[in-house]
């Protein structure tokens, strides 16, 4: 079977689990939906080893495949087809996707049992990665766009999913705003671009741009500024990046999923694979790169004070992500797509950890209320603390690799890109902290109540309410089920996040710098045209990037261990010093009251102002009153005549005539 | 042709006399009275203008019959005098001044314009114009139609005087006389 | 007699008709003074015929005649009808008719 078949079967496997759970939802019971979910994705999965097995049988130059189901519209010099495109890096990511979602439906399998919804989390689940594999896998722009929406929809489905809470429903709303905002940058975009080339399929578009433009070309920019929009939008990146920790509110293989290794990449994702216009374009590559690097300290500052474990990692994500960004503005599309894989693999393993701890400690999510799992949760804590370790770049990991690299090539641009390498990594020695804030919040210390009953070989329960307000709840359709999960009692959660593990820790192993380049050279055909694929740090450079990485991961680890480990409540002592950051830090730098104040209340104001001014006193008291008050007036003339008196009539019948009669005799004489 | 003049001045001022007195006398009786004279001078002017049949039917039904079931209803409905007209309101003193300006617009009209044919005193006529003969040829030919419409039209007047007078049975009638 | 003069005359007639009809409150008086502009068109109609030579103009009178007649026997007729449900034979008081 060719490579395009393949990716035809990658699309329909999610699609077909997807309608299986959704249409058959009252006839299966138990844990069925969920096997029927993952073994959709994983045969996904084995669709995308086809295609990789088919691709690499090519030789190098061809492995770029194009295939169209058919055309929606073929008119004068413009064609709009249901196309794929098979080409490296959308099979990167087609493998990325569908590996780390099968792992999630097997965890969510057992993790979401009890929940009354669980056939339609799988069902929506199924959706989603059909619409992420279908953005992927998009040869168009048409195409792209329609998964674009999908997976933003999929998204405001899965955030809002226990839609009996409020807090839920307000998320799920706040994401799909914003994610509208970029849907209509990346329209914007795409349309900049169709009107100047003429063409919609990825190949027609970077032919044309490269005959259209020329550099920094003033459309062109624009396109690409409003495709960063909506990059930045579904990325979650400044200033559009305050959706993803409202976003907790969903289950957290969601979180896993969505917000941490799937859709959030898709912003990274397209701007790699609109690399020859961002190329052509430098200026908005350079707005790309100091986004990226603002959002990464902004976020790595705020994980280092929130209490809730998930957005910490919530937090830690769209700083992550911020230096995937980073990575692909500096055109190292290596280094960012391999930052991307590696973050997948170690994100979606904190995120299951994280929906371990929840889960002992009865549906809790603060870590105010954590401490001393480590005996009673062995497997989470080692797993856990994998992750942790990957994400702050310890040696020899995955996270270790894939960070430096991208910090490698920033300063090998050399000039002002040098100061952006800075703040990166004084943000990784952040990441590095609060990593180690969580590890040793939760798993060391006091065993807290909940840990002690997990010791006595009990899960600890408490009255359902939502973890953010403390509002009680009941565990009916629309909220949380009653039980609770943790990986040492299922073994679905136990081979997830047990792979995993073991991923974090060898997936460097693909781009070890001067040993392995098998990502880069696997990439090359998608990206052979970039002209910066020649500029790539020597290998001494590496080097020391990579030392300078460790040392401050390390140094930040160990500063963590000091303030939790050897001095605990020193934390509880600088917070009290430092009030006013802390508070700062805590509200999120104050975006989301910035951005009340920007935009909602002048909508709100602008709204009453429409009713009480527009509405009530122009268009209902002058138009419409006006109007009618206007003809009242004319005819209360007329019915003054109307009296009823037949000698009145009569008068006015001879005063007519009489004038007729004179008119007449004017126009005569 | 003196005589002519003479009887058209006397027809003229009778039939003027006649109009003011029906508009001007208070006791309707007296209104009618007056209008008798007045049709009496028309059917003399008629005359005049070689319409014979006009005016004996002038006088035959206009002055006979019409008049006559004029002076029933006055006799039925009040021919005293009334002090209705006492108070004629705005309309009652802007109505002869409309009525004079009327006047003196249609005189400037006739008279002024100077329309020729006016100035004539008329086509070449001969002997039989205006005798029964005529008229009957002409109502039994060329106006046929309109002839027919107006006896219908009579017939309709007549059946709905009919409907009007009688005593409706059933109604409550507030003491009818 | 020049056709003017009768003209003139029926002007007249036709004037002091109308001068009626506002000023008086009888509505037996009002159709008098109605009879009278009717008059007054009729003589104007003979007139014209007499102009043209042609008996048309004294088919019309004649037909006109017919009208007053009905005209006179319907309106009697509504009179006699107010008179006996005692409403006020008047014309100012039959103003229920307004807007």
């Amino acid at each position: 079977m060719s490579a395009t078949t393949y990716g035809w079967l990658i699309l329909a496997f999610p699609l077909a689990g997807m309608t299986v759970n959704a249409l058959g939802w009252k006839l299966i019971g138990g844990r069925t939906a969920g096997w029927i979910a993952t073994a959709a994705i994983f045969g996904s999965f084995l669709s995308a080893l086809g295609a990789l097995a088919d691709m690499l049988d090519h030789h190098e130059e061809e492995r770029i495949f194009t295939d169209a189901l058919f055309t929606y519209a073929e008119t004068a010099g413009f064609k709009a087809e249901l196309g794929i495109l098979v080409d490296p890096l959308s099979l990167f990511m087609c493998l990325v996707v569908s590996g780390v979602s099968t792992l999630i439906h097997l965890y969510s399998v057992a993790y979401l049992e009890s929940d009354e919804g669980y056939s339609r989390y799988f069902a929506y689940l199924n959706y989603f990665v059909f619409s992420m594999l279908l953005l992927v896998l998009a040869g168009n722009l048409l195409i792209l766009i329609i998964g674009w929406a999908f997976v933003g929809a999929a998204s405001y489905l899965l955030i809002s999913f226990w839609y009996r809470r409020n807090t839920a429903t307000a998320a799920g709303t706040k994401a799909f705003v914003i994610n509208v905002l970029g849907d209509v940058g990346l329209v914007i975009g795409a349309f900049l671009l169709f009107s100047e080339t003429g063409a919609l399929d990825w190949a027609g578009v970077f032919e044309g741009s490269r005959d259209a433009f020329t550099t920094n070309d003033g459309t062109l920019v624009a396109a690409c500024l409003m495709i960063l929009v909506g990059a930045f939008a579904k990325s979650a990146q400044l200033p559009l990046h305050t959706w993803l920790a409202d976003a907790m509110e969903g289950p957290t293989p969601v979180s896993a999923l969505i917000h941490a290794a799937t859709m959030v990449t898709a912003g990274v994702y397209l701007i790699a694979r609109t690399h020859p216009l961002f190329e052509q374009a430098p200026a908005a590559a350079d707005v790309a790169a100091i986004v990226g690097t603002a959002t990464l300290l902004f976020a790595a500052s705020v994980a280092l004070v929130v209490t809730d474990l998930k957005r910490i990692i919530a937090y830690s994500t769209i700083s992550q992500i911020g230096y995937m960004v980073l990575g692909v503005a500096v055109f190292a599309y290596g280094a960012g797509l391999f930052h991307l894989m590696t973050h997948a693999f170690f994100k979606a393993l904190l995120f299951m950890g994280a929906g371990s701890i929840i889960g002992a400690m009865g549906g809790i999510q603060s870590i105010d209320r954590m401490g001393g799992f480590r005996r009673a949760m062995p497997f989470t804590f080692v797993t856990f603390t994998i992750g942790a370790l990957a994400l702050s770049g310890f040696p020899l990991l995955s996270g270790f690799f894939s960070k430096d690299e991208i910090l490698a090539f920033t300063l090998n641009r050399g000039g002002w890109y040098v100061v952006l390498a800075v703040l990166a990594y004084v943000a990784a020695g952040v990441t590095a902290f609060y990593s180690f804030r969580m590890v040793f919040r939760v798993f060391f210390g006091e065993p807290v109540p909940e840990a002690r009953e997990l010791e006595g070989g009990h899960i600890a329960h408490h009255d359902p309410a939502n973890p953010m307000t403390g509002e009680p709840e009941d565990t009916d359709v629309g909220f949380p089920g009653p039980e609770h999960h943790i990986a040492e009692r299922e073994w679905p959660m136990k081979v997830a996040m047990g792979t995993l593990a073991a991923l974090a820790i060898v997936g460097g192993a693909v781009a070890v710098p001067g040993l392995t380049d098998t990502l880069e050279k696997f990439l090359e055909p998608t990206f052979h045209e970039s002209r910066h694929i020649e500029e790539h740090p020597s290998d001494a450079a590496e080097y020391m990037g990579l030392a300078v990485g460790a040392l401050i991961g390390i140094t930040g680890i160990f500063v963590a261990y000091l303030l939790y480990i050897r001095r605990p409540g020193r934390t509880l002592a600088l917070r009290e010093r430092f009030r006013g950051v802390h508070d700062f830090l805590e509200r999120k730098w104050y975006w989301d009251e910035l951005i009340d104040a920007a935009f909602v209340r002048p909508a709100r104001a602008a709204g009453n102002a429409g009713r009480t001014v527009v509405e009530s006193v122009l268009v209902q008291g002058v138009i419409v009153g006006g109007a009618t008050g206007a003809v009242r007036a004319a005819t209360s003339l007329a019915r003054t005549l109307q009296s009823g008196y037949l000698r009145a009539y009569v008068l006015l019948l001879f005063a007519g005539a009489g004038l007729l009669t004179l008119y007449f005799l004017i126009a005569a004489s | 042709m003196w005589f002519e003049d003479l009887m058209f001045f006397v027809a003229a001022a009778l039939a003027l006399a006649g109009a003011f007195g029906v508009v001007v006398l208070r006791n309707p009786f007296y209104s009618v009275l007056s209008l008798v004279v007045h049709l009496i001078a028309l059917a003399i002017l008629f005359l005049l203008l070689h319409a014979q049949f006009i005016a004996a039917a002038q006088v035959v039904v206009y002055a006979g019959a019409v008049m006559v079931l004029y002076v029933f209803v006055v006799a039925y409905v009040g021919g005293v005098e009334d002090d209705r007209d006492r108070d004629p309101g705005v309309v009652g003193q802007l109505g002869p001044l409309f009525a004079l300006f009327l006047a003196v617009e249609l005189v400037i009209a006739l008279l002024g314009t100077g329309l020729s044919a006016l100035d004539t005193g008329g086509a070449e006529i001969e002997a039989g114009f205006g005798s029964p003969a005529e008229i009957g040829e002409l109502l039994l030919r060329k106006m046929l139609v309109p002839f027919e419409a107006a006896s219908f039209l009579l017939l309709v007047a007549a059946v709905g005087a009919v409907v009007l007078a009688r005593k409706r049975r059933g109604l409550p009638d507030e003491g009818i006389v | 007699m020049d056709v003017a003069w009768f003209l003139v005359v029926s002007a007249l007639i036709f004037c002091i008709g109308a001068a009626g009809v506002l000023t008086r409150r009888n509505p037996l008086v009002v159709l008098l003074c109605l009879e009278l502009m009717l008059n007054a068109g009729n003589l104007a109609l003979i007139s014209f015929s007499r102009m043209h030579g042609s008996g048309d103009g004294q088919i019309f009178a004649l037909i006109v005649m017919v009208i007053a007649a009905c005209e006179v026997v319907v309106g009697l007729g509504l009179i006699v009808g107010m008179y006996r449900r005692r409403l006020p034979v008047d014309v100012d008081a039959m103003s229920e008719l307004r807007g």
